[in-house]
């Protein structure tokens, strides 16, 4: 994989754009909380493809606009996204080089992350009682990675087709 | 983080990032309102005429009703003034849209499409057609959050119509379903029972309906009975809902009211 520094910063906009409304999009009942953290997704692919366009930065300020569209505590997701863009800009070069079941397990434990981060932040400020389905949307994220993966993959080489 | 917690100074800082955000609420609504507009503009004109036929009676029906209503109000208000006892009276009610979609799935919290430049305020009680839905959250500019009853973190002073015994109602998590908590076993309370609200704790105006007390059975043993019971409001259905705005003009206790009876007028409070 090599960087094309001819990406449009608006097509990076666009995919988060998508990617924060299916962060929302109604599903029914208890099946919501098989949504998977799209926002990080996307942002994770785009630090691993491009990481000289999408940084810390960028994380956490689509992490704060994630927390205004949620209603969460304004800073838990933009902490959470910032921690996780972090390891990934760390390590983009080898991972780059990995297969995708690998590059899989990388993402499932930066979801996990993720994911744990929001739950002590939740906890802090009230000990909740959160069902164990919380921690589903990790797997599903996992799931949906090689979709995301394509996906972007082709929205990033089309202007090249 | 923790000054967001604590404090309500980041609030500014919100509603302006909820400026960027709030676009991709409504993106994220359209899907739903072209179905609901093509299946409008579908559907058959049979259809429309019993839907005009049975809305047609049910009007007459409200319109008896409230015939009734504005006599019974003043003569309350008369009796109030025997008793040299204020109380508040009108109110009124701005229509507001349900946006469809799932901030946080754990959590029962409604998006609706009016927001502070309406004049939507935090802790306005929320209701439709059938009793009391939730209250707003969390006002921004263009939208609004609002907490259904059913959250696990709302609970609503409620008494019981029949008696008058005050209690409190929580929310559950689920949505057709409210837990009535620290009741004793010997409480007056029977399955079919009206809860409606009390107006204690001021957030909610006094007298509106709000679940019906499903069945249960007292077990010696424990000191309080678990009491379920079902919301009077449609809350996984319902689309419109209604943001209330009690006015505290108190109504005049000598005499005869000069004030004709304004209350439930839809007007819209700008």
């Amino acid at each position: 994989m090599q960087t094309h520094n001819n990406v449009g910063f608006l097509r990076i906009l666009g995919t988060l754009v998508v990617a924060m409304c299916l962060r929302i999009v109604p599903w029914q009942g208890e099946w919501a909380m098989l949504n998977p953290d799209w926002v990080l997704l996307v942002l994770i692919y785009w630090s691993l493809a491009l990481p000289e366009r999408v940084g810390i930065f960028h994380a956490w300020g689509f992490g704060l606009l994630t927390d205004v569209l949620t209603g969460r505590l304004l800073g838990q997701y933009a902490l959470a996204y910032a921690l996780v863009i972090y390891l990934c800009l760390k390590l983009h070069k080898r991972l780059r080089q990995f297969p995708l079941p690998q590059q899989g397990l990388f993402i499932f434990f930066c979801l996990l992350l993720s994911q744990l981060l929001l739950f002590f932040i939740k906890n802090l400020q009230h000990p909740a009682q959160l069902h164990a389905t919380f921690w589903l949307s990790v797997f599903t994220g996992t799931a949906c990675w090689p979709l995301v993966y394509g996906l972007l993959r082709f929205v990033r080489l089309s202007r090249r087709l | 983080m923790a000054t967001e917690h604590r404090s309500p100074r980041l609030a500014p800082l919100r509603s302006g990032l909820s400026f960027l955000v709030d676009p991709i609420k409504y993106l994220t609504d359209l899907p739903t309102v072209l179905f609901d507009q093509t299946f409008a503009a579908l559907s058959s004109y049979r259809t429309l005429k019993t839907d005009n036929q049975n809305l047609r009676e049910q009007q007459l029906i409200n319109q008896t009703r409230l015939l009734k209503f504005a006599a019974l109000e003043q003569e309350n208000i008369r009796l109030r003034a025997l008793l040299e006892n204020s109380f508040k009276l009108g109110e009124q009610v701005l229509i507001a849209e349900l946006l469809s979609m799932t901030m946080a799935p754990y959590e029962h919290i409604v998006v609706v499409n009016k927001g502070t430049r309406f004049g939507v305020h935090q802790q306005q009680p929320v209701l439709d057609a059938n009793g009391v839905v939730g209250q707003v959250f969390r006002a921004l500019p263009l939208t609004s959050e609002i907490m259904l009853i059913t959250d696990p973190n709302h609970a609503l002073p409620v008494q019981v119509n029949r008696n008058g015994l005050l209690t409190i109602a929580v929310g559950s998590g689920q949505v057709n379903k409210l837990v009535l908590p620290f009741l004793p076993s010997n409480a007056d309370i029977k399955a079919g029972d009206l809860l409606i609200t009390s107006g204690l704790g001021g957030t909610f105006p006094k007298g509106y309906p709000v679940a019906v007390v499903d069945e249960f059975t007292t077990q010696p043993n424990k000191a309080f009975v678990t009491i379920t019971a079902t919301p009077k409001a449609q809350l996984d259905r319902n689309r419109e809902l209604m943001i209330v705005w009690s006015n505290s003009e108190p109504v005049p206790l000598t005499g005869h009211p000069t004030t004709p009876a304004q209350g439930a007028s839809h007007a819209n409070p700008q």
